[in-house]
């Protein structure tokens, strides 16, 4: 029977399937950071059970982590508090953890592919909703919440629904200074925040399949952010380039066995999918959001919808996310200041969105009166940058290489935009106080955050390149 | 896990949509390491000002209103797969969240709490919301068995779904990985056929 890629990954996974019962799904790797797991050590510990497969579960701590002076001891005493328990609980159930200071440390997401633990076919769980980006490799992925962490820690599996399967087809060319990150903007823009919602998503299409693994990776890593469970794009060339002779991909022998079961790895001709969407590379212009969600997203030139062409049910909601931002509806958002520029987050921290942006900055200076930031997503993606030289070009423009972790996205450290201030930012959600309290973000890719640092304002990226 | 059975009480509304985890509890909130005490954060910038002042024209700082339901407009939880949002929803005293729409995650986490997240018809999430700002002290009646949401006042009822498993672990308060921990056998049977 034709399967989907969803369904053959799936498939391949169920421990036992009964009818009117999710079924109990074997987990290949679990991925575990700082804040969602304590509460689950907890549960194991009052339990009186071990950590069931501790080798197929990998740590690091991000979320809290400060990104200057890192050899020192975390300052705030929350932060260091829940880091040091993750120490302390990876060392009890004897789990491998890249912390603070170790060359591996770094964002979950980034370090999972980068290290080759991330391998088509998987199924891969951690407690943080952008677990999603893994899917890039055509990996069944997905966040939990600390309750699944901890069915993961004792038994390897989960109960799961499975889930529905939409595929997005991206056919055509991208125009000039429009990337990965615009394409899903744009995505959840047609489709909204909750338009993904109990589907797993397939990406597909001619635009996608010429995309690097990186942006494959951004575009998953958004996947959340239309409701969907998790998104996938089948392995290819490009997949397999990407993994072989990373630290922990498979070698030799091995890897010819992995390699042949991979290119199985894809929705059958006439697989049926619950949903089918398609778009147009050539539609897609520069991205920027508006609101307090990421749906609320358009092409960087347009005007802000009128609240009365939204429906009347949700005409209050809108108004209330344009007051937050200090937005008028109708108006363009083209010109206006910018206060900070962050650059980082999962979404896009890794060395090409590092060398994309240092190709378009070299030579450039900072606007006066913007803080630029920019947090590599890894170590290695901060010794790598490092190696190129773009810390220099980085240093020469003003923008600040920090070092890696989580950041401004969500604020859990000390990198906190100000109430009222203005962030563009190529992270993954603008919901109200993401970025610290009364903080106004607006996502974009890389490059148009780029051209904000470069012009302190809002800048239509393709009128500088 | 708390039992749930059936449950007649008043209602908070909040009708805004798209309310994410972030605004049910702050990221800053989350550096504890245990799961009780986030109910005293929940929604906290919508609730409290920059001086932990009380907002007045939120609506759960209006003594009008108050009960062991949170109504709220449609796709409820999206955003963070955070579960401090339902431990923190909980740990403030709700027992039930209705809305027309709810995230995945959000759904999963309340569910394996023990916190019964009910979806109602954009119809029926209407007359709720009437019902309530006509007469704040409007009673919803709500049995899982069931499965159906009564406004005691006026008769109007509608029933929901939920997963039938879900919903036995609700009634006689176990939890998934009990569950799972029975297959064990099974577990490792498929470790070894790989």
């Amino acid at each position: 029977m034709s399967r989907t890629l969803v369904e053959k990954i799936w498939d391949a996974h169920v421990v036992k399937r009964e009818e009117s019962f999710p079924d109990i799904l074997y987990i290949d790797t679990h991925l575990i950071h700082e804040v969602t797991s304590p509460q689950a050590f907890d549960g194991l510990r009052k339990r009186g059970i071990p950590v069931f497969r501790p080798k197929q579960t990998v740590a690091t701590a991000d979320h809290n982590v400060p990104t200057l002076n890192q050899h020192l001891p975390i300052k705030e005493e929350l932060s260091r508090y829940q880091v040091d328990m993750l120490t302390k609980n990876c060392a009890e159930f004897g789990i491998e953890l890249y912390g603070l200071g170790h060359p591996y440390q770094g964002i979950v997401h980034v370090i999972g592919p980068e290290l080759g633990i991330t391998l088509p076919g998987k199924t891969m769980v951690c407690g943080d909703s952008h677990t999603s980006t893994h899917g890039a490799f055509g990996a069944i992925a997905f966040g939990i919440g600390t309750s699944q962490v901890e069915q993961v820690f004792a038994t390897q599996c989960l109960l799961q629904q499975k889930p529905k399967t939409m595929k997005i087809e991206v056919n055509g060319t991208l125009g000039k200074g429009v990337g990965a990150k615009d394409i899903i903007l744009y995505i959840i823009a047609q489709i909204s925040a909750a338009g993904g919602t109990g589907y797993f998503i397939e990406y597909a299409g001619t635009a996608i399949q010429a995309l690097s693994m990186e942006a494959r990776m951004t575009i998953c890593n958004m996947s959340i952010e239309m409701g969907a469970r998790g998104g996938l794009i089948a392995p290819d060339q490009t997949t397999f380039d990407y993994i072989k002779g990373r630290e922990f991909a498979p070698k030799g022998a091995e890897w010819d066995k992995e390699l042949a079961y991979w290119k199985t790895l894809y929705s059958d001709a006439d697989a049926q999918f619950d949903k089918v969407l398609s778009f147009k590379a050539e539609d897609i212009s520069p991205m920027i959001t508006y609101g307090t969600n990421p749906g609320m997203g358009m092409g960087i030139t347009e005007h802000i919808p009128a609240i009365k062409s939204q429906p009347e049910s949700e005409q209050f909601s809108y108004q209330k996310a344009l007051e937050y931002m200090g937005f008028e509806d109708d108006k363009e958002i083209l010109g206006r200041p910018v206060d900070y520029v962050f650059i980082g987050s999962c979404t896009n921290s890794r060395i090409e969105d590092l060398r994309e942006i240092a190709s378009f900055v070299k030579g450039k200076q900072k606007a006066s009166d913007v803080e630029v930031w920019i947090v590599p997503g890894s170590k290695q993606v901060e010794k790598q940058a490092i190696q190129e030289g773009l810390d220099k070009i980085f240093e020469a423009a003003g923008f600040q290489l920090r070092e890696p972790g989580c950041s401004a996205c969500l604020g859990m450290n000390e990198d906190k935009i100000p109430a009222g201030k203005y962030c563009v930012s190529t992270s993954n959600r603008n919901f109200e106080g993401r970025q610290g309290p009364n903080a106004r973000t607006m996502l974009v890719s890389p490059l148009t955050a780029a051209a904000a640092a470069v012009t302190g304002k809002i800048s239509d990226i393709r009128e500088l390149l | 896990m708390r039992k749930f059975e059936k449950l007649k009480s008043r209602v908070v509304p909040l009708p805004i949509e798209n309310i994410d985890t972030d605004q049910i509890i702050p990221a800053r909130f989350l550096k504890a390491t245990t799961r009780e005490g986030f109910g005293e954060n929940l929604f906290r910038d919508w609730r409290f000002d920059s001086n932990n002042q009380p907002k007045a024209d939120f609506i759960m700082n209006n003594p009008t209103y108050s009960g062991k339901i949170m109504v709220a407009g449609k796709n409820f939880g999206c955003g963070s797969s955070r579960e401090h949002a339902a431990w923190a929803i909980q740990d403030y005293g709700f027992d039930v969240v209705i809305s027309s729409f709810f995230a995945d995650i959000f759904k999963g986490n309340a569910l394996n709490n023990g916190l019964l997240p009910i979806q109602v018809s954009d119809e029926f999430l209407d007359v709720i919301f009437q019902a309530v700002t006509k007469n704040p002290n409007t009673e919803l009646v709500i049995d899982l068995e069931n499965q159906t949401v009564l406004l005691a006042e006026t008769g109007d009822q509608e029933s929901f779904e939920i997963n039938p498993y879900k919903k036995s672990c609700l009634i006689n308060g176990y939890d998934d990985i009990d569950f799972i921990l029975n297959n064990k056998n099974l577990i490792e049977e498929y470790e070894q056929s790989k």
